[in-house]
C-alpha cells in the first residue's frame, strides 16, 4: 500500500513568500495543501518540529528544542555543533489558540526581540500560514534578532532603486 | 561570514541613503557616465560628485576608469545582485523549511487517513 503512494508524483511545491510591510514588520506567506489541524500539530509538537525547522542546508544542527506550547509556556532551542559553536533562542508562548493562531516572544536578544505571531487559516482543505515578525523599533528590524531574521532598513530604497534601474532600462 | 557580509552590506545600503547617489545609480543605469557629466546633470561641483561617486565605489555600487583625463563611471552590477539575492536567501530559508514541513504534514495526513479506516473496520 505504501509502496504504490511512493510512485505517484509529488505534488507541485507551493509558493513561499517574504514582505517587509512596515519599518518594523515582516511578513512570510505560504499555503500547504492540509487542514490547520495538521499544520498545527506540525508546528508545535516538539518531534516534529525539530525535523523541518533547521534544513539541512543551514549546515547547523538542532541538538536541544524544548517547546510548551501553551499559553504561558516557554520554548528552547539550541542549535551548533559543539559549545563554541553553541547559539540559543528562546522566549515564551504569548497566545496559543489551537489549529489557528501562535504568539511568542523572542527573548534570546534582549528588549529588542521580535513578537511572532503566526496564523493558520483554513480553506477548502488547504490552510495559508502567515508569519509575522513584529519587532518593538525600526532599529531592532534593521539589526534583527538572528543571523537572517533581519531586514536592513534601507531595503525600501533599494527595492525602489531596482525597479527604477528596471524601469530605465525598459525605456530605452 | 554572515557579520562580513552585514558589514559590506551597511555600506551598500549606507551608499544608497543619499537621494544623489541614488540619482547617480539610476542615471547610471541607463548609460555610463563621465563625473564631469554626472556633476553637470546633478548641478554639483566636480569635488562634490567624486565624493559621492567615492562612497558608491566603496560599496561596490559603481565602477570608476580611467581613460586619458576622463574618469568614467558605470554600475558594479554584481553588488546589486548580491543585495538581491540576501533578499532571496531569507525566503529561501523560509521554503526550505517549508519543504521539509510539506513531508512531514503529507505523513500526517496518511496517518489520518489510516487511522480514520481502522475506526471504521
Amino acid at each position: 500500500m505504501d509502496a504504490r503512494r511512493e510512485t505517484e508524483p509529488a505534488p507541485t511545491k507551493n509558493r513561499t513568500t517574504t514582505e517587509r510591510k512596515s519599518d518594523r514588520e515582516l511578513v512570510v506567506k505560504r499555503t500547504f495543501n492540509a487542514p490547520a489541524r495538521i499544520v498545527f500539530e506540525a508546528w508545535t509538537k516538539p518531534e516534529l518540529f525539530k525535523r523541518w525547522w533547521v534544513p539541512k542546508s543551514m549546515g547547523v544542527s538542532l541538538h536541544s528544542c524544548e517547546l510548551d506550547v501553551r499559553t504561558g509556556g516557554k520554548y528552547r532551542l539550541v542549535f551548533g555543533n559543539d559549545a563554541s559553536t553553541q547559539m540559543e533562542f528562546f522566549g515564551r508562548y504569548i497566545e496559543v489558540t489551537p489549529h489557528s493562531r501562535i504568539v511568542w516572544t523572542n527573548d534570546e536578544g534582549g528588549e529588542g526581540g521580535a513578537v511572532t505571531t503566526v496564523t493558520f487559516e483554513e480553506k477548502g482543505g488547504q490552510t495559508l500560514l502567515v508569519i509575522h515578525d513584529f519587532y518593538p523599533s525600526k532599529k531592532a528590524a534593521d539589526e534583527g534578532s538572528g543571523s537572517l531574521d533581519g531586514m536592513p532598513e534601507t531595503l525600501e530604497q533599494l527595492d525602489e532603486l531596482l525597479v527604477s534601474l528596471n524601469a530605465g532600462v525598459g525605456r530605452t | 561570514m554572515v557579520q562580513y557580509e552585514r558589514t559590506r552590506l551597511d555600506a551598500s545600503f549606507a551608499a544608497l541613503s543619499d537621494t544623489t547617489r541614488r540619482g547617480v545609480l539610476e542615471q547610471l543605469g541607463r548609460a555610463d557616465a563621465s563625473i564631469t557629466q554626472l556633476a553637470e546633470k546633478f548641478d554639483m561641483t566636480l569635488t562634490g560628485m567624486k565624493k559621492h561617486v567615492g562612497v558608491l565605489e566603496l560599496a561596490g555600487l559603481v565602477t570608476t576608469e580611467k581613460v586619458g583625463r576622463v574618469r568614467t563611471c558605470k554600475l558594479g552590477p554584481r553588488r546589486l545582485d548580491e543585495e538581491t539575492a540576501w533578499i532571496e536567501r531569507y525566503r529561501q530559508l523560509w521554503a526550505s523549511r517549508f519543504d521539509e514541513l510539506d513531508k512531514i504534514v503529507e505523513e500526517l495526513k496518511q496517518k489520518e487517513i489510516v487511522n480514520g479506516r481502522k475506526k471504521r473496520d
